[in-house]
């Protein structure tokens, strides 16, 4: 299959698309999916497409519709669900965990809940404490939930596509920075199997494990520090749960050096949970303690001046590497300038929206 | 029944509905400069209900609100330097910067908060009417929200409890038949009337035109006055129409969501210019004073502009404080700690 240049969200409306023409159990919905928008333009065009059977707006009803989501796939549909904000999303837990996550196992595996479930994270523009949380630790706490992360275009097309093949709720948490970018993404019936890691660049000093937009930053530090003679595995997880623990265990023990990347709150974050299973099962190999970035354990403010700081970038990681190999490194090169903006990952992403 | 409003408070309503038409007109209008760098949902078109909460309601009466924040702020009689100065994210906002422009609070006039997801804030003026009836403090809580609210399961989970319990709270909706860019067709079954739904709950309710500001004054006071009383919760639903995108400060009717018809008709209906026709030809204004309103207004919004700029960015560690409150709160009769 060829592949072609296409954005992250351009590459998630092919999968939609995709699914939707392989298999005609396939629903799409959400808040704003059928609008001028289509949900940053992953969802353009699909109504028509489709038919407003198949494809559809919402009441305001984050809740039930996921009920009614779950309530469907026991029936037989395949739903996909999206949602602007993981924020949004959290009216909806009830129906999320006490019943899509259960249902398999409770039932002793007669029933099967073939769900997707899409949350938009993101950060800047002032967008603030409730409209720019990560969450994905929450959703990989609960047995019975499958978690994606992409962070490349083409992994956004195939992650999408087997999740929404896949038996299992799974939660897709698509980056609003990623968006915009592109990457060859292969055409076609395109799928990247859940439950695998990538590791898409190799190193022998220090394995750097990085999801969604923290990959970006992991790849460019791993990038200036080869210039500096370190050599970095970059492992990005692209499904959280279930996590491909013996490609990152495999690496932490060939680099004896971890650092876990995420993009929430450190306390109880998946970054954690990376370190303590290498600090438990790679404890040999280890050359220096485990170490992890994430936010701090704050809301997210949303001024300007507030936020600046707020998020680790690439010039962190450096940092980090230094600190954990004990010789500078040159972090400085990578901070953002005093005169450029912290808060947008480019021109194209502004307010209002 | 409209024409027993005293002229200083036809005025008064009229004054809070030029400061926000002004203010929005010049957030709109400076929002490309990039200094406000935050979601912005303005109420251009929506004037007149927060404004007649801000005049019927007693100023200790608790307001709560949503992600379209600015005019219940300043109908409520919000400090509008210190709205300025939070979409700017500066240290004078009324949060310091760490809220933007979907929360805001002025406690010194009882807006206590608004919230950024849909309905989220609605339990919470139930809450404070519980409070006022076990404290018999005499006030109401006052929850404002858009037509998509009611929706959300928590409206319906909130009128019920403020209707078991006849609790001192008005649930106000203003109905601009759109969320984002959907319109109520494809959200709530054809022929629903928001109000009568409700009205099978249990509560009394209110059906009104919200671009008729001396009416929608009166509706506002009985209810308050209901609700005061001891009489229970009532559910205000006043149709009326944003003029421009959901989010942002441009016109957006070139994406075909609505069509242009639809806007001109509600443009015509314009409830600022209504009520200063109105004012003029009861007598309460001349074109002078008129003028001179609508001057003193405009010197206080670019005075909160003025506010604004002066102020300066809080420096970041200020994003790491006050998470939580340090003392405990309860009164001690000699308790021990293990
Ligand atoms: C729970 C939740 N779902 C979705 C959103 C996104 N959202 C923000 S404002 C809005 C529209 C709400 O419409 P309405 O209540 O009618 O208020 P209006 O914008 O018309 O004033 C939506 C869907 C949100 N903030 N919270
Ligand atoms: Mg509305």
């Amino acid at each position: 299959m060829t592949a072609r240049s296409i954005t992250y969200a351009a590459a998630i409306h092919e999968a939609i698309q995709t699914a939707m023409t392989l298999d005609e159990r396939v629903i799409c919905y959400g808040l704003g999916v059928p609008d001028p928008k289509g949900v940053f333009g992953t969802t353009l065009g699909l109504q028509e497409q489709f038919g407003a059977e198949r494809v559809f707006d919402m009441p305001t009803s984050e809740n039930a519709m996921t009920g009614v989501a779950v309530g469907a796939a026991l029936a037989g549909l395949r739903p996909v669900v999206t949602h602007q904000r993981v924020d949004f999303f959290l009216l909806a837990m009830d129906q999320l965990v006490n019943s899509a996550a259960k249902w398999r196992y409770i039932f002793r595996g007669e029933m099967a809940v073939p769900l997707t479930i899409r949350l938009v994270i993101g950060r800047g523009w002032g967008q603030g404490p409730t409209h720019s949380q990560s969450l994905q630790a929450w959703f990989a706490h609960v047995p019975g939930l499958k978690v994606v992360m992409p962070s490349l275009a083409a992994d956004a097309k195939g992650l999408l596509l087997a999740s929404i093949a896949d038996n299992n709720p799974v939660v897709f948490l698509e980056h609003r920075w990623l968006h915009n970018q592109a990457g060859a993404v292969p055409e076609g019936d395109y799928r990247v199997p859940l439950g695998k890691a990538a590791v898409l660049r190799e190193g022998a000093d220090v394995t750097l494990v990085g999801m969604s937009f923290m990959t970006m930053e992991a790849l460019r530090a791993a990038e200036h520090l080869a210039g500096r003679g370190v050599t970095c595995d970059v492992v990005d997880l692209r499904t959280i749960a279930p996590l491909d623990w013996d490609t990152v265990l495999g690496s932490v023990s060939k680099t004896g050096r971890l650092l876990a990347l995420d993009t929430s709150w450190i306390t109880g974050s998946v970054a954690g949970e990376i370190v303590a299973r290498a600090a438990t099962e790679c404890w040999e190999a280890l050359k220096c303690a485990p170490q992890r970035l994430g936010l701090p354990d704050f809301p997210v403010p949303a001024g300007y001046s507030l936020t600046r700081g707020f998020y680790p970038t690439a010039c962190d990681v450096v940092r980090k590497v230094e600190q954990m190999l004990g010789r500078e490194l040159g972090a400085e090169a990578l901070a953002i300038p005093a005169d450029e903006h912290h808060d947008v990952p480019g021109e194209w992403f502004k307010g209002p929206f | 029944m409209t024409s027993d409003v005293a002229p200083q408070t036809a005025i008064d309503l009229l004054r809070r509905m030029e400061r926000i038409r002004l203010l929005e007109e010049a957030i709109a209008e400076r929002y490309p400069e990039e200094k406000m760098r935050c979601p912005t949902h303005l109420s251009t078109g929506q004037e007149t209900v927060p404004s007649a909460i801000g005049v019927a309601l007693r100023r200790d009466d608790q307001v709560f609100s949503t992600h379209r924040s600015h005019a219940h702020y300043v109908g409520k009689g919000g400090d509008l330097g210190a709205l300025v100065a939070e979409l700017y994210g500066k240290a004078g906002g009324c949060c310091g910067g760490r809220g933007g422009s979907m929360h805001l609070s002025d406690r010194s006039v009882g807006f206590v908060a608004s919230t950024a997801i849909v309905a989220n804030s609605i339990p919470l003026a139930v809450g404070a009417a519980l409070a006022n009836r076990l404290l018999g403090n005499g006030r109401v809580g006052c929850a404002l929200f858009g037509d998509a609210a009611v929706e959300e399961g928590v409206f319906s989970e909130s009128v019920n409890f403020a209707a078991l319990r006849a609790l001192p709270v008005l649930f106000v909706c203003e109905n601009n038949q759109y969320s984002v860019f959907t319109h109520l067709r494809d959200r709530q079954p054809a022929g629903r009337r928001i109000h009568e739904m409700v009205a099978a709950m249990g509560v009394r309710t209110v059906v009104g035109d919200g671009n008729d500001a001396l009416a929608v004054l009166a509706a506002v006071e009985d209810a308050a006055a209901h609700a005061r009383n001891r009489k229970g919760p009532v559910f205000l639903e006043f149709a009326t129409y944003r003029w421009r995108e959901h989010c942002g400060p441009f016109y957006d009717n070139d994406l075909g969501y609505r069509t242009a018809g639809e806007f001109e008709a509600w443009r015509a209906r314009d409830p600022v210019a209504r009520l200063e026709g109105e004012l003029v030809s009861r007598g309460d204004l001349d074109a002078a004073g008129l003028r001179s309103l609508q001057e003193s207004v405009r010197a206080e919004v670019a005075a909160a502009f003025d506010v604004a700029e002066a102020s300066p960015f809080p420096p970041a560690a200020d994003a790491y404080r006050e998470l939580f409150v340090a003392q405990d709160g309860m009164p001690s009769q000699g308790s021990h700690t293990e």
